[in-house]
């Protein structure tokens, strides 16, 4: 599996470290535990086909989020997390 | 049927001509009282143990390919109880007790060889953190021995004790630990719930969860719609699809591990090892093939195959270990679908739902817990109180931070387990 960099380029697998779901980018507002901390810190849609996750690029330092397919690993895109939080 | 050796003998001088279908394959009724979603191993040991322990025999077990064609049929076969935590000891206790009853029970071959699991160490504060685990262990009821170097040398003498980077100080040896033939526990629970009267039915795909004012009513499957009082979901590798039809998500995440197979040897590995700094552990199969693994690719997967680097790791892991290995040749690889916790510790517990169970989470331990979780389930679908090995594996412990079973000490948090 090879994944790009917005700024490096498609580069292996092993230079990219897996930061969970893109829903990491969604921190909730609140300050109190609720419902909302619950869904952001455990529970997952956790697709079998098209989702969208973050990456670190070890090379780089750069945090990625990565459009990919559980089921087949094809990588359909990436971009800055600063672009994806938009 | 029952099976023997006499009956073997028997069928092989009358040309096997007496040997019948193990079990029946049954058009779906119109209602049954329990419906179970998922005819992999723990499915399977559900309805077993509902018809045995509980008398609930009008159940069936909904399988959309083959019965055992999932991550029973996918794994590394290991059997053990060498927990640290309370919630997960008790449990797997539990489950090792029955492996140990197993085919005297089931009447069925599993093949379970209690040929003794050892972990390594490779420092002096390994040693002490074996010593407090092993200590535990031996708290719990369940077996274990503190070896040092030449405790492990007599056992494992081909393994590199010098190695510059990991140099083997000793190990903790469970002697009750083993494996088992994985399809054969798959098909020795089918028989013997089919023999009770349990419908197992393939080729029968769950669409739908049918659930009225908040009551479960039953399932919408591609044979069409079956009426049940109670619905159980056990489809750990596809947890989050099935769940999403009762309108839940859940705390898993699905990751892929993968494990090897080499070609077959003569015997040379008796035990089941250990190399946790490795990530890598590795046993002999009655067949001769070296079956071993590492640790997930840590990535969110469904392809039930994994990629490149983490087989190069395994294969780094492997020459460390056991020189010798590297004059083996790989057969074949694959990869299992884990649902994957927060804190790596699984979940059998009732839903919002009446009359909704839910069994999965058993990230990369599903296999050795095939009977206990079968036990635990039934008997929460029968009597609606968690059995007493199973009374923490709770759905609402991440929501409430309470009972968090995280083993590796690493934090209930996604993606470190």
């Amino acid at each position: 599996m090879r994944l790009t960099c917005p700024f490096c380029g498609t580069r292996d697998r092993r230079e990219f470290t897996y930061r969970g779901d893109a829903v990491g980018l969604s921190r909730p507002a609140s300050t109190e535990w609720g419902p909302d901390w619950d869904d952001y810190l455990h529970n997952r849609d956790n697709p079998a086909g098209e989702t969208r996750e973050l990456w670190y690029h070890d090379a780089c330092g750069a945090w990625i989020e990565v459009t990919r397919d559980t089921l087949t690993h094809e990588v359909a895109g990436s971009r800055p997390v600063a672009e994806a939080r938009r | 049927m029952r099976y023997s050796g006499f009956r073997v003998l028997a069928e092989g001088l009358r040309g096997q001509r007496g040997w019948a279908p193990v079990w029946r394959d049954p058009e779906p009724k119109p209602e049954y009282d329990v419906v179970i979603i998922g005819g992999g191993g723990h499915g399977l040991s559900t309805a077993y143990y509902l018809a045995k322990t509980h008398g609930i025999t009008n159940v069936a077990v909904l399988e959309k390919g083959y019965l055992g064609g999932g991550n029973v049929g996918r794994n590394t076969t290991i059997v053990r109880a060498n927990y640290f935590l309370p919630g997960n000891q008790e449990f797997y206790s539990h489950s090792l007790k029955l492996w140990e009853g197993l085919e005297q029970e089931l009447n069925y071959n599993a093949m379970v060889s209690q040929r003794g699991i050892i972990g390594l160490c490779h420092s002096d504060g390994q040693r002490d953190a074996l010593a407090r685990r092993g200590n535990a262990i031996l708290a719990q009821g369940d077996d274990a021995e503190l070896l040092d170097r030449k405790g492990v040398e007599r056992l494992l003498p081909f393994l590199d004790f010098d190695n510059h980077r990991f140099p083997v100080y000793g190990g903790l040896l469970q002697r009750r630990g083993g494996t088992a033939r994985h399809d054969a526990v798959a098909w020795g629970y089918a028989r013997g719930a089919d023999r009770r009267g349990v419908d197992l039915i393939q080729r029968c795909e769950v669409t739908g969860i049918d659930i009225e004012g908040g009551v479960v009513r039953g399932v919408q499957t591609s044979r069409g719609g079956i009426r049940a009082k109670k619905v159980a979901i056990v489809v750990a590798g596809r947890s989050s699809q099935v769940a999403a039809m009762a309108g839940m998500r859940l705390p898993i995440e699905s990751h892929v591990l993968q494990a090897f197979v080499s070609e077959g040897l003569k015997p040379v590995i008796d035990n089941v090892i250990s190399f946790g700094m490795g990530h890598f552990y590795i046993s002999q199969s009655d067949k001769g093939g070296l079956v071993f693994g590492g640790d997930l690719d840590f990535y969110a997967s469904y392809a039930a195959r994994g990629n490149l680097p983490m087989a190069e790791h395994v294969m780094e892991a492997a020459m460390s270990l056991m020189p010798m290995i590297g004059e083996a040749r790989v057969l074949r690889s694959w990869g299992g679908i884990m649902d994957m916790t927060p804190d790596g510790s699984p979940i059998i517990d009732k839903t919002a739902t009446e009359g909704l169970y839910l069994n999965c989470g058993w990230c990369y331990g599903g296999f050795k817990a095939v009977p206990a979780s079968g036990d635990a389930l039934a008997h929460l679908i029968a009597t609606d109180r968690p059995h007493e090995a199973a009374t923490k594996f709770r759905l609402d412990r991440f929501a409430t931070g309470r009972g968090l079973m995280d083993e590796e000490g690493t934090g209930a948090q996604h993606n470190l387990h």
